[in-house]
């Protein structure tokens, strides 16, 4: 029975080794493209790594005016992360957990992390994490449409409710919607590149007030905080671009085909990320929520094309 | 033949009280009309029936004797003696009181009654004593002229019942006298609160009171 | 039986001892009320789970059939609620209400008589007692309402909800009568298969929706919600949101159980309302800065989801899918339950900041989170429930109602159940925005002014009714399946196939493990972050300006503005801005607010046009007596004239 199972648990434990170890090097490969491709050396890529050790051994500064909730953001926010990565597929390999409805599971805890984020933003009183926390629960608010359009119209295409079996099907999307899906890809990327904080919607590099979405709400954070609020984010890119990469990849025979195919296919996406990043510059403030809406209509047009 | 020799009187007295100005005069004829009209169920010939007999007792009784009473009191409080400048004058409250009888007389006729009535002044009666009433009411501006417009008005109502009297006698007698007694009541305590509030009872005042 | 009516009339007679125990009234009416809660929902559970319904009769001919009160699983759901929730109030109320005004002992009467009214209403099973139930609640409500009568908005409020909730006992009345005409019957019955589909089960439809839909606040209706439930004390708005909103879904819930084959056009209607309400109410909701008034926007939004979950049920009924009937239906009632559970909770917590603060002004409070540590926190779990996010009450619910949805779209080419899904996913990120907003406005960051800075914690037994409110959101979150039995009953009552197959989702448990996750998760991240010693007494950084100040923070406005700005050409914002000009300028005031759209641009404003237009009739009333006696004559004529020709 045992034996029978095994092959469960160590895509299982495989599925945890790649959560717990991996987030950290996605950074560092966008970082890279973007230095290479503006013709510097650049970082390494394994950079985050050491930056999290060295702030695991770091002190805290809090600000008088912050109380728990401060801290309640970056605990959030990889509670939620890592819970959430275990609904999700990595490529053609089975979810951990798989019900139906986890769908709604997985949206809803991103908005829990999203939630516990704003607030910690706006515990410490400033007015440039009050603004940051505007913008994001603004500009969420219309990121959240394009994601469950583009659920709506794969569940009507697979009958199923479940992100292991919505996502990993067995390859006919593929062949009969393929006009369908690369829409709902397509506004999926935008929410992509709004939800991790890159250009063109934020620029995770800059610390300018007036350009700051993601990059000012963590602002106060330091130390041991600042690591999780770090390491959450990266978190969040290996998440949401397993949702985007699982139905774009073709279907392998054996579980460790799948996983290769996923593992470059991530690495993929992190090299495209910055791409887009260096030949891309931040739209302006008011042109994000068009872009955004963009995102909702491809993937509208997406359900629409489903529903004929 | 007697009822409508009564039912003539009355239409005359209509005629009377439209063309008086003189209050004491109008509340005579007022009651006259009620007398006449007390009588008539026993000139109808409805004389068996004791409870008539006891009906149109008591009716003659509070036209002919209490109402005047109640009238005579209030005169003297107020001090009246004509009425002064009513809003539609006299000639043409005659001329207007005539129109309506005529007119009584053609609606009488079309009215959708059940045929076979006997009485066939009795309804038109009844009718311009209404129109009559309610001349008076609109016309006057004394507050006791227009109290007897009201007596007249309950007079035209209570002719039109006598053509139930027969099959309902106590229910229409009881309703009319009943509501005459309290209008008058409450007619007379009004007239009394107008004068103190006022000190007139010219009821022009009354339209102070709007909002 | 018994149980129930020992419940009633110990709700009722909760206020009496009060009117002469001047010093212990107040505790001796939380006893009563507590006595029936205990009572009440040892009947309502023994029915949930599995027993016996009782019924109460008078045998008189007159009144017609065998039942006036029925114990039935849809009584006992909606009587959870309400039981709960009074004894909380009341508890709320010592420590909130004592020696503010003389009219104590009066308030203390008049809550306990609406309670006992709608403990009688969720049991009613015919006409006239559902009726005299109703319009007891109505007035004991409006009483309440008018508890603090001195200020001149409390008396607007309690005259324009007077107003509204009797427009809806007309419609009521009018649909009640109409029910006895086409049924023949006064009790509450169902209706004879194909009654729906005819021109009387339209008007039925109708009627009961307007009627009930004034009552529950359904958008275009609600305009009497956001001033009534804003000037209400606060746990009598706790009870208003809680439960009284419920006793219109209530009514729909009875009529819809009533009623075997509904049309599908039903169900639409229902989907189109409920997505109205929700969007628009927390839209709305973004625009308010009066913490009352915002958290009675969301009461609508709340209702909008419920009627969400009732037209998928009732689509669900009319396709004849035992699947969708189901979970529509057990997400509404569920979210029913939910929703006067953490909506209690934030109107207790808002009443407690009202107490401590004296103002609900959300631009002038901040920073309450360190000094009212407790009330922060059972406002955050109310918050974290009423945006539905997990592992609390809010997102289980939600979850059913979703499900039920993405189940619709399997169902050939209909657009209602991308409506649902779309309505629901906005909705939830609105009132996340709305309620980081909320919270981070009063409780987090520094005081804006004076009334935040003198605040002290509010006393236990005021925190106490909120801790039994938070504590019921988690564990209902935590461990949904174990309502879900008794949810599966009341659902049959909607639809026979309903009910079928809750408990054996396994999504339930699921939801269960990983909110269990969430938890270690949390726990063990907090743990390592806890041994970092801190440095020092500290600033937040403030870019090198010299004198920060708390007016630097963001204000509540500032938070929502983009969303409002976003949302203008529904929420018809009004702006007041400064002219700000020269080197030096002066100073000058900003202001913006966002009026309700129904009371304030077409309700008012039609009213007041047609006073305008009726005063051009004053010439008729000169207030000549024989004119008026002129008119009765002309009427005569003409009447005689008429008959005659």
């Amino acid at each position: 029975m045992v034996r029978s199972l095994l092959p469960t648990i160590l895509q299982t434990l495989l599925h945890g080794l790649t959560v717990l170890l991996l987030p950290p090097l996605l950074p560092g490969l966008i970082a890279k493209t973007k230095a290479l491709m503006a013709g510097r050396q650049g970082p390494p890529v394994l950079q985050l790594y050491y930056d999290l050790a060295k702030l695991a051994r770091k002190r805290a500064v809090f600000s008088r005016t912050t109380t728990w909730v401060f801290l309640a953001g970056p605990v959030g926010g990889v509670a939620a992360g890592l819970a959430a990565s275990c609904l999700v597929p990595f490529g053609h390999t089975p979810a951990p957990v798989s019900f139906e409805g986890d769908v709604i599971l997985f949206a809803y805890l991103f908005g829990l992390a999203r939630f516990l984020t704003i607030l910690s933003a706006l515990d410490t009183g400033s007015s440039f994490e009050g603004m940051g926390a505007a913008r994001e629960a603004t500009f969420s608010a219309l990121a959240e449409p394009a994601l469950f359009l583009g659920f709506a119209a794969l569940a009507k295409a697979t009958s199923s409710l479940s992100l292991g079996t919505m996502l990993a099907f067995p390859g006919s999307l593929a062949t009969r919607f393929t006009g369908p899906l690369i829409l709902i890809l397509a506004g999926w990327v935008i929410v992509y590149l709004a939800e991790n904080s890159r250009i063109p919607v934020d620029d995770p590099n800059t610390h300018l007030e007036l350009t700051m979405i993601h990059e000012v709400m963590v602002l106060d954070h330091s130390g041991r905080p600042f690591a999780l609020v770090l390491y959450g984010a990266s978190l969040k890119l290996l998440v949401l671009g397993a949702l985007i990469l699982t139905p774009a990849l073709p279907r392998a025979t054996h579980a460790w085909q799948n996983w290769l195919a996923f593992y470059l296919a991530l690495g993929g996406l992190a090299v495209a990320v910055g791409l887009v990043e260096s030949s891309m510059a931040r739209f302006r403030m008011t042109k994000v929520p068009q872009f955004l809406v963009a995102g909702v209509l491809a993937t509208g047009f997406a359900f629409l094309l489903m529903l004929v | 033949m007697l009822p409508d020799l009564l039912i003539a009187l009355t239409m005359l007295s209509n005629f009377s009280l439209v063309a008086t100005s003189r209050v004491a005069k109008a509340i005579q004829f007022a009651v006259l009309q009620g007398v006449l009209l007390g009588l008539m169920p026993l000139a109808m010939g409805l004389g068996r029936h004791f409870h008539i007999v006891l009906l149109a007792i008591a009716a003659v009784t509070v036209k002919g004797w209490l109402i005047p009473f109640l009238f005579r009191r209030a005169l003297k409080q107020v001090h009246i003696q004509r009425e002064v400048d009513p809003y539609i004058g006299y000639t043409v409250s005659l001329m207007l009181c005539a129109l309506g009888t005529g007119l009584s007389l053609v609606l009488a006729h079309n009215l959708p009654l059940k045929a076979g009535t006997e009485y066939t002044l009795l309804v038109p009666a009844s009718l311009a004593t209404l129109f009559t009433g309610f001349l008076l009411l609109v016309s006057r501006r004394k507050a006791l002229t227009q109290v007897v417009g009201y007596l007249v008005l309950e007079n035209g109502i209570y002719l039109f019942g006598l053509l139930l009297v027969e099959d309902m006698p106590a229910l229409v007698e009881a309703g009319i006298l009943l509501d005459l007694f309290v209008g008058i009541f409450v007619m007379g305590i009004v007239i009394n609160h107008i004068r103190v509030a006022f000190d007139s009872t010219d009821t022009r005042h009354l339209a102070e009171l709007k909002d | 039986m018994k149980l129930y009516l020992l419940a009633l009339l110990a709700a009722a007679a909760s206020g009496v001892p009060g009117l002469w125990m001047r010093r212990r009234g107040g505790e001796v009416a939380v006893g009563l009320l507590g006595l029936a809660g205990v009572l009440g929902l040892w009947a309502s559970l023994a029915v949930l789970s599995g027993g016996p319904g009782g019924s109460f009769a008078i045998r008189t001919a007159s009144l017609g059939t065998p039942g006036l009160l029925v114990v039935d699983p849809v009584a006992a759901f909606f009587a959870i609620p309400v039981l709960v929730l009074a004894f909380c109030g009341a508890l709320y109320g010592l420590g909130y209400w004592e020696g503010r005004r003389g009219n104590t002992p009066a308030l203390r009467l008049v809550y306990g008589l609406l309670v006992a009214c709608l403990v009688l209403l969720v049991a009613a099973s015919h006409i006239l007692v559902f009726l005299l139930a109703w319009e007891g609640m109505a007035i004991a409500a409006f009483l309440l309402v008018m508890a603090e009568d001195r200020e001149a908005e409390t008396r607007r409020a309690g005259w324009i909800y007077l107003v509204a909730t009797h427009t809806g006992t007309l419609f009521l009345f009018a649909a009640f009568a109409l029910l006895a005409r086409t049924t023949g019957q006064s009790g509450f019955a169902a209706l004879p298969a194909g009654l729906a589909a005819t021109g009387a089960g339209t008007a039925l439809f109708a009627l009961f929706l307007l009627g009930f839909g004034f009552k529950a606040g359904m958008l275009p209706l609600h305009f009497w919600l956001p001033p009534a439930h804003a000037a209400a004390p606060s746990h009598v708005s706790a009870l208003m949101s809680g439960v009284l909103l419920k006793m219109g879904i209530l009514g729909l819930v009875r009529f819809l159980s009533w009623v075997p084959d509904p049309p599908l056009w039903w169900g639409g209607v229902l989907v189109a309302l409920g997505a109205l309400s929700g969007l628009l109410g927390v839209a709305f909701a973004l625009g308010q800065h009066d913490l009352k008034r915002l958290l009675a926007y969301h009461s609508i939004e709340n209702i909008g989801i419920i009627l969400l979950g009732l037209g998928l049920g009732t689509l669900g009924k009319s396709l004849g899918n035992p699947v969708m009937q189901t979970l529509g239906y057990a997400g509404a009632l569920l979210h029913v339950l939910n929703h006067s559970l953490f909506k209690g909770l934030l109107f207790l917590s808002a009443g407690a900041v009202l107490h401590a603060t004296g103002t609900r002004d959300l631009e002038r409070l901040g920073g309450l989170g360190q000094r009212m540590p407790w009330t922060s926190g059972a406002f955050l779990v109310g918050s974290w429930a009423i945006c539905g996010l997990p592992p609390l009450n809010g997102f289980v619910s939600e979850w059913l109602i979703y499900l039920g949805a993405f189940r619709g779209l399997g169902l050939g080419r209909q657009a209602w159940p991308v409506v649902i899904l779309l309505s629901l996913a906005l909705i939830g990120a609105l009132a996340l925005a709305c309620f980081a907003k909320a919270f981070g406005a009063v409780f987090l960051g520094l005081p804006r002014t004076g009334a935040g800075a003198g605040a002290r914690e509010a006393p236990r037994v005021m925190l106490l009714p909120m801790g039994v409110l938070a504590l019921a959101c988690l564990a209902i979150g935590v461990a949904p399946l174990l309502v879900m039995p008794a949810l599966g009953r009341v659902a049959e009552a909607l639809g026979p196939a309903a009910g079928a197959g809750l408990s054996a989702l396994g999504g339930l448990g699921a939801i269960s493990g990983v909110a269990l996750a969430l938890g270690l998760l949390a726990l063990l991240l907090w743990r390592w972050l806890r041994p970092v010693p801190q440095a020092g007494d500290l600033p937040t950084w403030d870019c090198g300006y010299a004198a920060p100040d708390a007016r630097m923070e963001y204000t509540a406005s500032s938070f929502a503005d983009g969303l409002v700005r976003g949302l203008r050409w529904a929420l018809w914002p009004v702006v007041h801005r400064p002219r700000v000009s020269g080197w030096f300028p002066r100073l000058t005031r900003y202001e913006s607010h966002v009026p309700d759209p129904v009371l304030d641009r077409a309700a008012a404003p039609s009213l007041r046009l047609t006073v305008k237009g009726a005063a051009l009739l004053r010439v008729a009333q000169g207030g000549a007596l024989p004119v008026y006696l002129l008119y009765v004559l002309l009427t005569l004529l003409v009447l005689l004239v008429w008959m005659v020709a």
